[in-house]
């Protein structure tokens, strides 16, 4: 059924489609050129240097507060060193690091409320670290303990958090952008329904490979429609592991794609944690405006370390490239450069602060490594919200096997061996 | 993903010969969609105002001993199955802020009707369209559940659900799992679809993809015989706490039409049911195909002098094993009648459960059977020699009860 009818004066200078009510007409047939428009310029606020580029920059954190978020992007990349290296030593299964990309995460996570929501899709470690999740929780959930939540079922870097308001990790890319909008629509409703709950956003990570998958399209354009205060971030870091943006879409960008669903949109500097943070604080402010709407946020850095411990970059990347831009650019020496000129940072300080998270790093990390893992009768739970039949009958058909077949099966690890699965 | 054309046809698709009868003139002979061959004595179309399987009085319905009291002292309505799933989601909406409904189509009441008033009545912020965009519509749902709320997405075919697998696959179904101790999932989400055959709907207006999602758990996939079953089925399916596929055989939105009480009541998930009691076979289906199992062995219980139990499964997964074992152990015999595709279809999940339970094999005096669709696509021309049909499911009786 189409919206409200719509009438054309025959001498009427604007199309009155359905579908496009604003549009002239034309008399001169031309196709529209992307390669005419230029690209959508990159917010920044402070430079390579540190310097203060934006005039009307007026920092809104107290020192203590940049310290606070630095030693959160500092914290990430000293936990993503030591856990690369644990799992090259065989000692984790797998991990992901995110280096070059601290800047986006913990600056956007800063301009947060605790009660917003939060789906990630998976280098977004600064916004776990930034919320308030621990050393600890990070290694109960990579070594897959019984202390870790997902309750050993989760690939290393799959973390979640309800205290946190943040959706537990799943693989699948651009999954979370669909439900992103479908989370800011009930945050929406609830609020109608109860003017009590504070207005609240939902925050959506991804990366602009996973903005190819239809999920993405679909996400944007029904937040749109249905007028949903989420925002969308974009971490655009050159690679989606070996494929470099090249190859993974023409056009301006991820940016020049909101603009095509009606959505507000800016690019920043994703290496500049004050241009991400205060996009990210006006984008927070326009997505509850009008009833709610989606905002877009194109972060652009660079990956510089490889896509996971599965990846090796230097079979598609030269290593001058990403040396180069570690040289040229790094969002915490950035940051750091900005603090020393402010005067509340030092080479001492750094030093200092370094070896203390180092030190913290290491500790989480044995105290987890030494944990048990949980029970197995986890495998089956949760599946349903109760166990059904079946499950019970297979878990006590998984008991019969190991106790026929002792020698077969290690339950050394598991927390209640095999009487687990008892019950 | 439909076209705008396909999607008009669509809202003739079950309505039978409005086409037909529209454009008298271009149709040499007016031939019924749902003629049959002069002399068939098996092969006769569904009498859906005769057959047992409805509840033609009121007293008939309220009888129904899964009922609570309340539904039972209450009255009820003459319904067919897009009224009594209107009418579930009208109770759901009413009774609970958190249920949402949305999908193609919805708001001005759906290609087939089962929204409609909903928009008017509970307001568009509850109950609204979505672009097109199956992916969408399923992701956009599992947000929805995952910050606590009820939402009732429409897939507007079952055969467009392809681009929404993915969500409800690895997220909607996974969701509880991966969360973990957060505790969060997915489980206020149904998502309704209609399904399967309507005689003219071809290769994607017949589709009954139930068994690609009764391979999937975490989800509750369930599928109603009638107007009375669909109004407790859905509310139940709502309420749940696990995702639910509701499949609706859109061939009986208009079709089947009975006496569905008024309350609001819940019938159970995973539970089966034995709509007719008998000693020498059972016959194990669900769906509209049950319409035909019951002709079938009406014919056959005359012919050969036996009598045949009939279960409808209603929830496909997980499923009730314990009813269909205790049927095959005290009949022996089992035929599965399906609408979709044979090959690993629920036909082979229920012959596979039966054989495996030591206690029910050895009950066995046949193999057990299966009359289902064909290991091929929908085509247009062929449904009445594709889907179960009368003389198939009474052949295959003959035959189970002769080896």
């Amino acid at each position: 059924m189409p919206g409200r009818s719509r009438t054309q004066r025959p001498d009427s200078k604007h199309v009155m489609f359905p579908g496009a009510v604003k549009s002239a007409f034309s008399y001169k047939m031309r196709f529209e050129q992307p390669s005419t428009y230029p690209a959508l310029p990159t917010y920044r606020v402070v430079d390579q240097n540190g310097a203060v580029v934006d005039p009307d920059f007026v920092p809104d954190l107290s020192d203590e507060e940049v310290i606070k978020l630095y030693r959160d992007m500092l914290t990430m990349s000293i936990m993503d060193l030591i856990m690369f290296d644990a799992q090259r030593q065989g000692r984790l299964s797998f991990y992901m690091v995110s280096a070059g990309e601290e800047a986006v995460s913990v600056g956007t996570a800063s301009a947060l409320a605790k009660e917003d929501v939060v789906f990630c899709q998976y280098r977004e470690q600064g916004v776990f670290k930034q919320r308030g999740f621990t050393l600890n929780d990070f290694m109960n959930q990579l070594f897959a303990n019984q202390k870790d939540p997902g309750k050993g079922r989760n690939m290393p870097v799959h973390y979640g958090s309800r205290e946190l308001n943040i959706h537990t990790i799943s693989s699948p890319l651009a999954t979370q952008l669909p439900q992103a909008s479908g989370a800011a629509y009930a945050l929406k409703i609830q609020r109608m329904q109860d003017p009590s709950i504070p207005p609240r956003v939902v925050a959506a990570y991804f990366g602009e490979g996973a903005a190819s998958e239809g999920d993405f399209h679909a996400a944007l354009n029904i937040a749109a429609t249905r007028s949903c205060p989420v925002i969308f971030i974009c971490r655009n870091n050159g690679y989606a592991i070996s494929t470099p943006t090249l190859e993974q879409y023409r056009g301006d960008g991820i940016a020049s794609r909101g603009l095509g669903y009606g959505i507000e949109t800016i690019r920043v500097d994703g290496n500049d944690f004050w241009a991400v943070r205060e996009a990210m604080k006006k984008a927070r402010e326009l997505a509850l405006q009008d009833g709610g709407k989606p905002v877009l946020i194109e972060a652009m850095t660079y990956r510089v370390s490889h896509h996971s411990t599965s990846d090796d970059s230097f079979a598609y990347r030269a290593k001058v490239e990403v040396e180069d831009w570690k040289r040229r650019d790094n969002p915490i020496a950035r940051l750091r450069k900005w603090m020393e000129a402010k005067g509340c940072w030092d080479e001492n300080k750094e030093k200092e602060a370094r070896e203390s998270i180092r030190r913290d790093v290491l500790k989480a990390f044995s105290e987890a490594e030494r944990e048990k893992k949980p029970p197995i009768r986890t495998m089956f739970e949760d599946v349903y919200e109760e166990l059904t039949p079946d499950l019970r009958k297979q878990m006590k058909e998984l008991k019969s096997q190991i106790e026929r077949y002792p020698e077969e099966y290690d339950l050394g690890e598991f927390e209640g061996g095999k009487e687990s699965l008892d019950k | 993903m439909a076209g705008t054309s396909i999607r008009t046809l669509s809202r003739v698709l079950t309505r039978g010969s409005s086409l037909a009868s529209s454009t008298p003139a271009l149709v040499s002979s007016r031939r019924q969609y749902s003629s049959h061959p002069p002399n068939a004595r098996l092969n006769l179309p569904t009498d859906y105002s005769t057959t047992p399987l409805l509840a033609h009085s009121s007293q008939s319905a309220l009888s129904n001993p899964e009922l609570p009291p309340e539904a039972r002292n209450g009255t009820t309505k003459r319904m067919n199955l897009f009224q009594a799933v209107n009418d579930a989601l009208s109770i759901a909406l009413a009774e609970d802020e958190s249920v949402l409904i949305f999908g193609e189509d919805v708001a001005f009441g759906g290609v087939f009707r089962c929204t409609g008033k909903l928009a008017e009545t509970y307001g568009g912020a509850r109950v609204f369209n979505t672009p097109l965009t199956e992916q969408g519509i399923m992701g956009f749902a599992i947000g929805v559940a995952a910050e606590g709320m009820r939402p009732v997405a429409e897939i507007q075919f079952a055969d467009y659900v392809y681009p929404a697998f993915d969500q409800l696959v690895n997220e909607a179904a996974k969701f509880r799992y991966r969360d973990g101790a957060c505790g969060r999932s997915a489980g206020g989400l149904t998502v309704r679809m209609p399904c399967g055959g309507v005689g003219h709907g071809a290769l994607y207006h017949s589709q009954s993809p139930e068994s690609l999602f009764t391979h999937i758990p975490g989800l509750r996939v369930i599928m109603p015989r009638s107007p009375l079953q669909a109004k407790g089925l859905l509310l139940s399916a709502i309420r749940s706490n696990d995702p639910c596929v509701f499949m609706e055989p859109k061939i009986l939105y208009r079709a089947a039409v009975e006496q569905v009480p008024t309350a609001a009541y819940t019938l159970p998930l995973s539970k089966a049911e034995v709509l007719k009691e008998g000693s020498n076979v059972t016959i194990v289906s669900y769906g509209q195909p049950l319409y035909k199992c019951m002709a079938a062995l009406k014919q056959a219980e005359h012919d050969f002098g036996i009598s045949v139990e009939l279960i409808d499964l209603r929830t496909i997964y997980p499923w009730d094993k314990e009813t269909v074992f205790q049927s095959v152990r005290k009949t022996g015999r089992c035929l599965v009648v399906h609408e979709a595709m044979i090959n690993a279809g629920v036909g082979a999940e229920v012959a596979a459960a039966i054989q495996e339970d030591p206690e029910t094999f050895i009950r066995l005096e046949a193999p057990v059977a299966r009359v289902a669709g064909w290991s091929i696509h929908t085509p247009l021309l062929y449904e009445a020699f594709n889907a179960p049909d009368v003389a198939r499911i009474y052949d295959n009786l003959k035959k189970v009860l002769e080896y």
